[in-house]
């Protein structure tokens, strides 16, 4: 079966400024990856090349299969825009009605029932988008992407207006879409929550991919401390396995030592090192 | 065709919603009412004027008439112009800024789709609103004078299709200019042609060739200006001698009629306005 999406060497220029250099990326079916990176890493960029609403100045992308931006590659993905709105006249059913018929889907009420229901605003069903806050409009944009069960999901910092209850329902409804089989590329600055639910996670740094991997081969040690009494001695080339060499090479030299740690950073100073900010 | 009927039916409630045709409705009621009372008046004046004798070779009801029912088409054009330049001066880069317009691109309908879409509902509704009131006005005038245009479908027709050719102007606009800038920029196309017809109407009175050909390549350029001339010329188009000749010389007199290429003209400029606006919102970065 063909990735969820497929990028190879894919490249975007707005003019003098390079967006994108070269992208290689895959998100396997059911697989959730993080898109991380600073502003104007060209995270959006590529989220919206691969939706088809920006073409890309060299390479490829695929959706299932499909070039980006065709009919099929279109019929097969979910998006929510960064920035986004819905017609204010609209209550959030007719938002999601007129997206079935945009996207065909065969739904009908039950659909949109069940997709108010787990974005959380089964009780604003007839409530005028404009009557909203930012939050419900984000839940709606993300309920609205769901409609016609897309196999890709491409989310474009969906919780960035949500508090932290939105966010965590969120988190729940994406572990739950990675149960169903439905892949997920989510592009978001809040680190924690990418830690928390992402499979994979990519650093995007000046339109290349800078670091990519697992959220535990990304905070992988790094190094070992140790506390004597001359002070904290940094090993930082040593690994777990190490460890009791170094202690038991300095016990013989006479240091007593008070405790061990092994250094593992987490994802934001993962990040903060591969984007080349000082993490302390 | 499915994707296209959806968004139809997208912008027509679009429409309704944001209560423009209640708008539209309580406006032009005011605007035919002020017409109905100035023709009444003007209708009473020619009696008084011509006090029954009338004037040597001139029809005084067909003149009044047709000046009036000029004058009604003039603001009918101008209402649909200001209709056919709000349903659509923001459709693609006024909404794509707005956020609104990305969630229906990425659906399966397409971009073709979305602006067929969108000029099919703005064409239907300001054609059909431009034929009811030159209807409206028609009327009127029969009613206050008993004047009735010498051809009434042909003008309404080419009133009809000018506002069209507005709407399309003002969606290839929308592709390029943000909503603004567009409007702006169209308004300021539908003056030009208007000064451009005329000044056809002052070449015709005082037989310069320059200004008429200003106008004439005018008219090519911005053939709504070129229909609305030839509307107004198929109003009073049964009138000859002195009437005729004084008709030509008022500001609603119908100088220039179309001409035989006028009709196919207009469908290689609306083929000319989707191939453009459907190219380069193709190739248009959201």
């Amino acid at each position: 079966m063909a990735p969820a999406l497929l990028t190879s060497g894919l490249a975007k220029r707005y003019g003098r400024v390079e967006a994108l250099g070269g992208v290689d990326l895959e998100v396997g079916t059911g697989e959730l990856v993080g898109l991380l990176g600073p502003n104007g890493a060209g995270k959006s960029t590529l989220v919206k090349i691969a939706c088809g609403l920006v073409r890309p100045t060299a390479g490829r992308a695929e959706i299932c299969g499909a070039p980006a931006g065709s009919k099929a590659a279109r019929a097969s993905l979910g998006y929510l825009a960064e920035l986004f709105r819905f017609p204010g006249w609209y209550s959030a059913d007719e938002v999601l009605r007129l997206h079935q018929r945009l996207g065909g889907s065969g739904g009908g009420e039950a659909e949109r029932r069940e997709l108010l229901e787990l974005v959380g605003l089964t009780d604003a069903r007839d409530r005028k988008v404009e009557t909203m806050s930012k939050g419900m409009q984000q839940r709606l944009g993300i309920a609205q992407a769901l409609v016609g069960d897309p196999r890709l999901l491409l989310l474009d910092e969906p919780t960035s207006a949500l508090d932290p209850a939105g966010r965590r329902v969120v988190r729940r409804l994406l572990t739950t879409l990675r149960d169903r089989g439905v892949s997920v590329l989510l592009n978001s600055h809040l680190l924690t929550e990418v830690e928390l639910v992402c499979d994979r996670v990519v650093i995007l740094l000046n339109g290349a991919v800078a670091a990519a991997g697992t959220p535990a081969e990304l905070e992988r040690p790094q190094g070992v401390e140790v506390e004597t009494d001359g002070g904290v001695r940094r090993y930082p080339d040593a690994t777990r396995e190490d460890i009791p060499g170094i202690v038991a090479a300095l016990v013989a030299d006479g240091e007593p030592v008070y405790a061990v740690r092994l250094v593992a950073p987490t994802l934001e100073e993962a990040y903060l090192r591969v984007v080349g900010e000082d993490p302390t | 065709m499915k994707g296209v009927a959806i968004i139809v039916g997208y912008a027509l409630e679009e429409s309704l919603r944001r209560k423009i045709f209640v708008i539209v409705l309580v406006l032009t009621a005011a605007f035919l009412g002020l017409y109905g009372l100035g023709a009444e008046k003007a209708f009473d004046e020619v009696d008084t004027f011509s006090g029954g004798s009338g004037i040597p070779g001139v029809d005084e009801r067909t003149l009044a008439g047709a000046t009036l029912l000029g004058l009604a088409m003039f603001g009918t054009l101008f209402l649909g112009a200001v209709l056919a330049v709000f349903l659509t001066l923001s459709v693609v880069r006024g909404d794509a800024e707005r956020g609104l317009l990305q969630p229906l691109v990425v659906r399966p309908l397409g971009r073709n789709s979305l602006l067929a879409g969108r000029f099919a509902a703005a064409a239907a509704v300001c054609g059909v609103y431009v034929g009811l009131v030159f209807a409206g006005a028609a009327g009127i005038t029969y009613w206050a004078g008993g004047w009735w245009p010498d051809r009434f479908w042909l003008p309404a027709a080419e009133l009809a299709l000018a506002v069209v050719i507005i709407a399309a102007l003002s969606l290839v606009g929308s592709v390029f200019l943000s909503a603004t800038a567009n409007g702006i920029a169209v308004f300021m196309v539908f003056g030009a042609g208007l000064v451009a017809g005329l000044l056809g109407q002052i070449g015709e009175a005082i037989n310069s060739q320059t200004l008429l050909d200003v106008a004439d390549r005018a008219a090519w350029a911005l053939p709504f200006e070129a229909l609305y001339q030839d509307a107004l010329n198929a109003i009073s188009s049964k009138s000859f001698g002195l009437t005729a000749e004084a008709l030509q010389l008022g500001p609603f007199g119908g100088a220039q009629s179309g001409g035989h290429y006028l009709w196919p003209w207009i469908v290689v400029y609306l083929g000319i306005a989707a191939v453009v606006a459907s190219v380069f919102f193709a190739r248009k970065d959201l």
